[in-house]
């Protein structure tokens, strides 16, 4: 089936007509902005399955309305043809979505073990005094100000750069109480401020957009790579260490196969081609041993039950 | 045992410096796209049946063979076959694919290209944790320039074989990298673990056959296809082949990636990195993330394959190889840890959902040097509880870091006791402390 087939039929699209008359009794009353609609609507059209969109549709809920509301949990119900029970329960699960108003940005500090160790909880500590604020909380509006959201965050898979900060999910490397305190400043009087790996700052509503699948144009500012992420690249570079080249891996293999009577590593190359069955298996056993992710959870042929 | 490695691999970090390492530009002057036009002149089968020669093993932490799975998928079921990737990377400590799809995203979209043509899928996904904006960036703008070179969309090539491919921000759940959760939040739903059997290459997305790879498995491809199984079982050990990124942090002196043959120990690794900070020395580390039991300076020469560290009571997992010097407390790291998995248990099963709440209780008391010795045994028996009877593998990992740390650091729960509370300063972990002795 070609996958402009699929596309072109959307549940919740067919069922727009309907699905609006029976959920909106005070008439347009509240309802998001047409546009707003029409891009939640967009998004459902992406997947083969509408309902799919759902998590990008929440993130263009905050994008437009600052956090996600009411109004916007109806549209996308509607336009889903589910309920707003159905809604609601999918954004209360996860993390990112938030029920109260969100400032200009939302400045996150990983207090997962590592980064607290490093000096994460002494950063959090001292932002929370600085701003005079608790987790998750916000700046109160003030004028000629922007305002923070300040909320602790889980590991954000950049450890090597520990301690680590985000603001509206662009990377902040190697903090300190000082340089966090000048970077909430800075982001407060409405200075200029780039992620140390990433572009300049947008807002948190202008990044939702992004996430929502509505890129910006920075895709191209920042850096390739921050230096620790080419730590081992450039040891590799001043060492001379490269992957060995095809011909030697030949090689290497041919003096293998000369010494090898059917020793236990012989898993490779012909065998896995020519005997599917057998390979299986002795993978399969390789598997066992290792004890890795003790529950096989890829493997249909295992019932599931032995270990649990 | 294995013999020492005394070189490092690049392979997929080998582009991250490059000019512009994300444009397709800079990834085809590299070479890149090659090994999909190569693919494509290839039988879908013999596509898979490389990979399964290659032996590449999942490199998102169970080490499932991915050739093998890829097998399972029945290709005589009508529906139309789906490819994951799973992008979520949220297991703490894990810093590998995030770089990667920084630098290189191009590398990760053809590995999904031939992966998605090697099983015949219509449709791919990149399920991306919603909270690397910069990361999403440069995949949508990579599967952008992707779709306008004709590397994606209908007829890829005049090969007759078309492919649709999405990019999907999550939004912040821990529990999503778990592949059956990952499904049905790419479904619109809450993110929970779904019953095995059926397992995903049989019903998987939309009850259709589906394969879930992690981002470093796929971005593997192409160099597998253009470089030939030999060449990349030539690397690693027996059953572990080929490279993986090693990602170190914590109290070395210089964090960083290094992409290096399975098999290499975290003795060499130190060593690369610089060594353990200055005047410090190893106390404990994860192999590879915080769900894996943490290790000690006596296994500083284990070969971090996958029965190497399966050999001491650990996994090798996601080669989240995090480092704690003499400096840390152990009881504050497993306590922090332990919350995170509080906060992160899905609540579709008691064991994990009422053990963890249990767990933290258990450990903040002891932390405040409160509670007594029989606190250790009440640990160990909620951890017995959890253990094998929770429903995924969120709660077994829970209970790695606690049980592991009781074996070895059993005395420094005491000491809390004794003490009335932590013995540590906390100032004396930090980086600025680093910053500060170094002056
Ligand atoms: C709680 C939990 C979190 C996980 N998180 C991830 C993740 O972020 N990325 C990942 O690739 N695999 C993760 N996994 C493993 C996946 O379930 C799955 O095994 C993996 O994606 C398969 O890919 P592979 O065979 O290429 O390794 C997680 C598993 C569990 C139980
Ligand atoms: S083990 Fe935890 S995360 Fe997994 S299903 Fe049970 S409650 Fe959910
Ligand atoms: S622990 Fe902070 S980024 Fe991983």
């Amino acid at each position: 089936m070609s996958p402009s087939e699929e596309a072109g039929r959307i549940p919740g699209m067919d069922d727009d007509t309907t699905a609006g008359a029976v959920s909106t009794t005070q008439v347009n009353a509240d309802r998001l902005p047409a546009a707003t609609y029409a891009e939640l609507e967009q998004i459902a059209a992406r997947y083969p399955q509408a309902r799919s969109g759902l998590l990008p549709m929440l993130h263009l809920v905050q994008s437009a309305e600052g956090q996600v509301t009411s109004r916007g949990i109806e549209a996308c119900a509607e336009i889903l043809g589910i309920s707003a029970a159905e809604v609601s329960g999918v954004a209360t699960f996860y993390t990112m979505y938030k029920r109260r108003p969100v400032g200009d940005y939302h400045v996150g500090v990983c207090t997962n073990t590592l980064c607290a160790i490093m000096g994460g909880d002494l950063i959090f500590d001292r932002l929370k005094d600085h701003l005079d604020l608790g987790n998750d909380e916000t700046t109160p509006a003030e004028d000629g100000r922007r305002s923070i959201t300040l909320e602790h965050i889980e590991c954000n898979a950049a450890c090597d750069y520990a301690p680590v900060m985000t603001v509206n999910w662009e990377f902040m490397d190697n903090m300190t109480p000082e340089s966090a305190t000048t970077l909430v400043d800075d982001l407060r009087s409405g200075a200029e401020v780039t992620s140390t790996r990433g572009p300049r700052l947008v807002t948190w509503r202008e990044a939702e957009r992004v996430l929502a699948g509505f890129p910006d144009d920075l895709a191209d500012e920042g850096p390739s790579a921050g230096p620790a992420s080419l730590l081992g690249r450039e040891i590799a570079r001043q060492r001379g260490w490269t992957a060995p080249s095809v011909a030697e891996a030949a090689q290497a293999a041919d003096v293998k196969d000369q010494g090898a009577d059917k020793a236990e590593g012989e898993t490779t190359a012909g065998k896995a081609g020519g005997a599917p069955e057998s390979a299986e298996t002795e993978s399969q056993a390789a598997v066992a041993e290792s004890g890795a992710d003790a529950k096989h959870e890829d493997n249909p042929r295992n019932t599931g039950e032995g270990d649990a | 045992m294995s013999t020492p490695i005394d070189t490092l691999t690049p392979v997929l970090t080998d582009n991250w410096g490059a000019e512009r390492s994300w444009t397709l530009a800079a990834y085809e002057a590299q070479g890149g796209y090659r090994a999909l036009h190569k693919a494509l002149a290839m039988e879908p089968t013999a596509v898979v049946e490389t990979v399964k020669a290659s032996n590449l093993r999942g490199r998102g932490g169970a080490g499932f063979p991915t050739g093998m799975k890829w097998g399972f998928i029945p290709q005589d079921n009508p529906n139309p076959k789906y490819l994951v990737v799973n992008a979520d990377e949220s297991e703490p400590g894990t810093c590998k694919d995030t770089p990667l799809m920084m630098a290189t995203p191009h590398t990760l979209v053809e590995g999904v290209i031939i992966s998605a043509y090697a099983i015949r899928a219509s449709h791919a996904f990149i399920y991306v944790r919603g909270e690397i904006l910069h990361v999403i960036r440069r995949l949508q703008r990579a599967v952008q320039e992707a779709y306008l070179a004709g590397h994606l969309g209908a007829d890829i090539h005049g090969s007759g074989y078309s492919l649709e491919l999405v990019v999907h921000a999550g939004a912040g759940a821990y529990i999503c990298g778990e592949e059956t959760a990952l499904l049905d939040s790419l479904e619109g739903r809450r993110g929970q673990p779904r019953l095995r059997p059926p397992f995903p290459a049989v019903a998987g997305l939309y009850a259709s056959p589906t394969v879930i790879n992690n981002v470093e498995s796929i971005a593997s491809v192409p160099s597998i296809i253009d470089r030939g199984a030999e060449w990349f079982a030539s690397m690693g050990t027996e059953k572990s082949k080929g490279y993986g990124i090693f990602s170190l942090s914590g109290h070395v002196t210089n964090p960083g990636q290094f992409e290096a043959p399975l098999g290499i120990t975290l003795r060499e690794l130190i060593e690369l990195a610089g060594g353990m900070r200055q005047g410090h020395e190893l106390k404990f580390w994860t192999p590879g993330g915080s769900s894996t039991p943490l290790l000690t300076a006596e296994h500083l020469d284990v070969p971090l394959d996958f029965e190497g560290v399966a050999g001491v009571g650990s996994m090798l997992g996601t080669r989240a190889l995090q480092i704690f010097d003499e400096t840390t407390c152990v009881v504050r790291a497993v306590l922090r840890w332990t919350e995170f998995y509080k906060h992160e248990s899905c609540g579709k099963c008691t064991p994990c959902r009422e053990g963890t709440w249990w767990l933290v209780q258990t450990l903040a008391h002891l932390e405040q040097g409160q509670g007594s010795e029989s606190d250790l045994d009440l640990l160990d028996d909620v951890c017995d509880n959890i253990l094998g009877r929770s429903f995924c593998a969120l709660g077994d990992g829970a209970t790695s870091p606690i049980t592991s740390s009781v074996q070895h650091f059993r005395d420094e729960y005491l000491a809390h006791l004794t003490h009335g509370g932590c013995p540590f300063d906390r100032e004396a972990s930090t980086v600025f402390a680093r910053e500060g002795a170094s002056a």
